[in-house]
């Protein structure tokens, strides 16, 4: 047995592993810790499938920004939890665990019972790559051949936002998510934001921009941009802008709105909706995944924040 | 790569593998909060750093190098601030369990 197939067996063991203990965790903040370990480890699982975009994105939201999302949820609900565990009778849990062994065993069996040669569209992409001016033919299916998709997943974020914020009481509306800024910061956390940030907006931003021809990308670049800012808000160096600001307002929209303009243009210009006139491709690309990645990173930050929780000022 | 370097990328790695299994079983066997965040730190620095150091010798080019030494230097900063954080917790809750 060669030594990476012991280390793929012992991967995909220790995945198994951390799952479980997820599931049969005592209490939602130690189910969340193990969820994003599972999650750092199902990324090395990618890079092993040699899928490192896949990879880089689990790492960056599955397991980054979820995982704080879900901390945030699980110290919320720190007081309820026993209530909560309650109210689940053994025939309910026992429901429930069946029916994800059978949507689990159901995939698994669909996966297993491919034929050897998967039905794929590989090769099409990559024969169609040049046409983009790209070089990393994921940042090709995502912005050029299923455009429309992704523009529709940016939308659904959008209303993500639009759930958080609804949730806020009626005197917080307009008003500013998460602590206000600090007298004195903590001074740790301070200092690491200090250090970290401004080598985290040169990553998240590098991480963009190489997306074009390398593994990277609108989505991980914008989730790494998206951590700096959540950190200077956590150290309360600064604090989340009001809700009600417009400039907050119109960075949430710019990705989709740019992405869904350029391709009604496109409709006019290259001869198809969400078309790109051939040679303009890679730089119309660009522009739409600058205005994405700025999105992306001020959704997901906000996402994080929360609700209003100040009352506005006017 | 000559023998020289070969020799020395396994020994460092070897011995960053050794910090790595003592940080572990001294997080899972130490008796208090701080003694075991104490175990896991130094696998963090030290573990972590003769690993980097034994790759260095492999890195393709010199930007890979910094690279390594870069993400060496980020995990630095961030287990000493986490490590600072979950300290000051455990003080504050007065029990060290």
């Amino acid at each position: 047995m060669s030594v990476l197939l012991a280390l793929d067996i012992g991967l995909a063991f220790l995945v198994f592993a951390v799952a479980a203990w997820t599931v049969f965790a005592p209490g939602g903040f130690a189910a969340t810790v193990g969820y994003v370990v599972y999650g750092l480890l199902l990324s090395l699982v990618w890079i092993r499938l040699f899928a490192v975009d896949v990879a880089l994105t689990e790492a960056a939201i599955g397991s980054g920004v979820t995982g704080v999302l879900l901390i945030g949820a699980a110290a919320r609900l720190r007081g309820a939890e026993a209530t909560a565990r309650e109210g689940l009778t053994g025939l309910t849990r026992l429901f429930i665990a069946g029916l994800c062994l059978l949507v689990a065993g159901a995939l698994a069996a669909v996966v297993l019972l491919l034929p050897d040669e998967g039905p794929t569209l590989a090769p099409q992409s990559m024969q169609s790559l040049p046409e983009t001016g790209l070089g990393n033919p994921v940042t090709a299916v995502l912005i050029a051949y299923r455009s429309f998709d992704t523009m529709l997943e940016k939308v659904v974020l959008v209303l993500a936002v639009v759930g958080v914020w609804s949730l806020a009481a009626d005197r917080f509306w307009g008003g500013g998510p998460g602590e206000a800024r600090a007298e004195r910061p903590e001074p740790t956390l301070a200092f690491f934001a200090q250090v970290l940030v401004p080598i985290g907006i040169l990553v998240g931003v590098h991480v963009f921009w190489v997306g074009a021809d390398e593994p990277g990308g609108a989505f991980q670049g914008g989730a790494i941009l998206a951590a700096m800012w959540i950190i200077v808000m956590m150290a309360r160096l600064t604090e989340a802008p009001q809700t009600s600001a417009f400039w907050l307002r119109a960075a949430l929209i710019a990705g989709p709105a740019v992405f869904l303009a350029v391709g009604v243009a496109g409709a006019a210009v290259a001869g198809g909706y969400f078309a790109y006139p051939p040679g303009l491709a890679k730089p119309l690309i660009l522009f739409i995944e600058t205005f994405m990645t700025f999105t992306i990173a001020v959704t997901l930050a906000m996402l994080v924040a929360g609700p209003p929780r100040r009352e506005p000022r006017r | 790569m000559t023998f020289v370097l070969e020799v020395f990328s396994i020994a460092a790695i070897g011995a960053g593998v050794l910090f790595f299994l003592a940080g572990t079983a001294g997080l899972l066997r130490f008796p208090d909060a701080l003694s075991r965040l104490h175990a896991l730190t130094k696998a963090d620095n030290l573990g972590l750093g003769l690993i980097v150091l034994g790759l260095l010798p492999r890195a393709e080019s010199l930007l890979d190098a910094l690279r390594l030494v870069a993400i060496w230097a980020l995990v630095q900063l961030a287990g000493a601030t986490a490590a600072q954080l979950i300290g000051r917790a455990v003080r504050r809750k007065g029990s060290a369990a």
